[in-house]
């Protein structure tokens, strides 16, 4: 049983949090597919070199999360078994019923256009692949196209931008939409606020930055593998500018509720200063905010100054803050929003809950899970590079060592 | 004669016809509504739909003593779950320097003790107090309804707002989209769920249980289309207000002697 500690006079029904950490999860998650795929667009849809060893893994990056995007959702339902009405019997008023539609576009597009990526790399591996069972499923992976030719590559990409210019729409749809699930609610004066969709989209694409650099840095650090510099550089670059217009539309969304002081203000100046005060305050908006952007400011500023190793480090270590920055600003919004009372006379205490459906441990699990999903397809596809950083052992025996493994590139049309 | 929703009948109905009602609308203050109301009322009674029911709740907070009699009534008939109120009632008392204290101890199934001496010694003697007496609205634009992504919140054709218990995810978008803390998931059946005026037992003709027993006739139950009725001539008769009017939800529960500080 949770424990609710309840100041002031809070109305009766409310004597719990009812939407808990998964739902802090649930936008956090989404959050990063659509940062991730920003990334993977740049590089495949707007030609962004810099970018090219991490577009691969970006595209991975989020599909992998997006698959587990509604697993928060699930576990918070009271009863989960009827999920489906949200499909079956939507109510075009509301903007949650969107969802399943937004959705389900959404990871189909992902789908494809991992599928177009990767073509050339599961025509390879179906036929050179070390054992025949993986032979067989690249072969099914493939869904029997094996043409590669280099005009067959040319249309692929073609396909693919297409894709991209309904995906980047799409991802921020479906981010900026999660905004407005919280935004619309104007019951709820920390959540109404037509900036709600904008700040949600903004700290999304920082997150889903943040969480590229991250992962790229932090794996190739342990295989042992060099860091291509001027990658991290150009994410550290994405990242820097997203953080700033992310941070100062938060800032002026606080600003602006404290100057138009609604009779509401009173209660949120409160929230803030109290109940909020170590999340946001000292989290989101000082240490998490302040240390990354003048971290990244320096970076790039100092560029020249600096050697890579101090900068990789720099971005690694502003990156890491910007995603707890992120979590901080879900939980504020989600968790705070439901810390004071509509009598606006009155707070509740929320204690997090370890164990327990909607509890800390579940929230980990979940977490986890895009992480063991993307570890899965790194057996399958090469997370990074081109056919050329095939580990030896997934090729059959006595292929020539000098064969031509490279696959015609389909040149970006620039 | 094509069957006319509310709105409809509302919009041609109503004053000088729609232009009037539109403008209503838009700079929609407690009176209007209520103004709106009157005139379906007297219209509606004349001819045109006369068997037509839309129910109304009022709650006059200057009858209500605080007995807690109808919140363990509705207790009592609709199995409402510990810790969960479909109806409450809240007392604010008055301390010099414009200090209000608000309470509602278990919702008041238990009534009301005297203010606490501790509260005394911080906040004065205590000069003036009053309850109000709390349910869901039944509001004309309601945000529940609104927000609910698998349409299980609904409108009956009396006005009244329902939950289709066998249709809810328990997903309690409505829970906070409501403004006035009616809803909660009841934690056994994983649902939304709130006040009903009693529709089980006000389609029948009898009256909400918590209108039933209510000592002081602080609350009126009744159909607000029919202009003899006694709610109907209650609300033309007295300064009537609704809660949180600002946000537009358009409560169909009214009050009589609400004032300023209750949200
Ligand atoms: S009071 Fe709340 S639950 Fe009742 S109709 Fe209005 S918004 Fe819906
Ligand atoms: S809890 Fe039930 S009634 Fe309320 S919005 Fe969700 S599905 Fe609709």
């Amino acid at each position: 049983m949770h424990h609710y500690f309840v100041e002031g006079f809070v109305l009766p029904n409310q004597n719990q949090i009812w939407w808990t950490i998964l739902i802090v999860l649930y936008p956090y998650i989404t959050g990063i597919v659509a940062g991730a795929f920003i990334i993977s667009s740049l590089y495949h849809v707007f030609n962004k070199e810099d970018l090219k060893p991490v577009s691969r893994f970006s595209l991975l990056m989020a599909f992998a999360f997006l698959l587990f995007a509604t697993c928060p959702l699930l576990g918070h339902l009271g009863r989960p078994e009827r999920a489906l009405n949200i499909m079956l019997t939507p109510n075009p008023t509301s903007a949650m019923a969107g969802f399943g539609f937004i959705y389900a576009t959404y990871l189909i597009i992902l789908a494809i256009e991992i599928w177009l990526v990767y073509r050339p790399d599961i025509v390879y591996l179906s036929k050179h692949s070390s054992s025949m069972l993986l032979r067989k499923l690249y072969w099914l992976l493939s869904l029997g196209v094996d043409n590669v030719s280099k005009s067959s590559l040319e249309s692929d990409h073609k396909v693919m931008i297409f894709l991209a210019s309904i995906g980047i729409p799409a991802a921020c749809t479906l981010h900026g939409y999660v905004g407005f699930i919280f935004g619309a609610i104007k019951a709820n004066p920390w959540w109404s606020s037509p900036m709600m969709p904008v700040i949600f989209l903004l700290s999304a694409i920082v997150s889903g930055i943040a969480m590229v650099l991250v992962c790229y840095q932090a794996i190739h650090y342990l295989k042992g593998r060099a860091i291509d510099s001027q990658c991290t550089q150009a994410l550290m670059g994405y990242l820097w500018l997203f953080a700033i217009i992310d941070v100062a539309i938060e800032l002026l969304e606080i600003i602006n509720h404290a100057y138009m002081a609604n009779e509401d203000w009173e209660v949120l100046h409160e929230l803030v200063m109290t109940k909020l005060f170590v999340s946001y305050v000292v989290i989101q908006m000082l240490v998490c905010s302040v240390i990354p952007i003048g971290l990244l400011g320096a970076a790039i500023i100092f560029r020249k100054r600096l050697s890579d190793r101090i900068r990789n480090a720099m971005g690694f270590l502003s990156a890491m803050l910007l995603l707890i920055q992120v979590l901080a600003m879900r939980w504020n919004v989600v968790i705070g929003g439901q810390m004071f009372s509509k009598s606006f006379r009155g707070f509740l205490r929320f204690d997090v809950e370890v164990f327990g459906r909607e509890g800390l441990l579940v929230a980990f699990a979940i977490f986890l899970m895009p992480f063991i999903t993307l570890g899965i397809f790194a057996r399958l596809l090469p997370l990074w590079g081109p056919i050329e950083t095939y580990p030896k052992k997934w090729l059959r025996k006595g292929l020539p060592e000098k064969q031509n493994l490279t696959f015609p590139e389909p040149a970006h049309p620039s | 004669m094509k069957k006319m929703n509310r709105r409809e009948f509302l919009t041609k109905t109503v004053g000088t016809g729609v232009k009037t009602f539109v403008f209503g609308n838009l700079v929609c203050t407690t009176a209007e509504l209520l103004q709106d109301k009157k005139s379906f009322a007297n219209s509606a009674s004349k001819k045109e739909e006369p068997e037509k029911v839309i129910f109304g709740f009022l709650v006059d907070t200057r009858k209500c003593i605080g007995c807690g009699s109808c919140v363990r009534a509705d207790k009592a008939e609709n199995g409402v779950p510990e810790g969960f109120f479909r109806t409450w009632v809240e007392r604010y008392t008055f301390f010099p320097n414009g200090r209000v204290l608000v309470d509602s101890p278990k919702g008041a199934e238990d009534g009301f003790w005297p203010v606490k001496e501790d509260k005394e010694r911080t906040l004065g003697k205590p000069y003036h107090h009053y309850f109000v007496p709390k349910l869901c609205n039944h509001c004309i634009d309601t945000p529940c309804i609104q927000v609910c992504p698998v349409g299980a919140s609904f409108e009956t054709k009396e006005g009244v707002i329902l939950i289709d218990q066998k249709r809810c995810v328990g997903c309690a978008y409505c829970v906070q989209a409501c403004p006035f803390g009616t809803r909660y998931i009841n934690p056994e059946k994983g649902v939304a769920d709130k006040c009903t005026w009693c529709y089980h037992r006000t389609t029948q003709g009898l009256k909400p249980a918590c209108v039933e027993v209510c000592p002081v006739k602080a609350r009126i139950f009744g159909n607000i289309s029919d202009s003899e009725s006694e709610i109907s001539k209650l609300l033309r008769d007295n300064r009537v207000q609704v809660l949180k009017s600002y946000l537009g939800t358009r409560p169909k529960t009214r009050y009589i002697g609400l004032d300023s500080g209750v949200i």
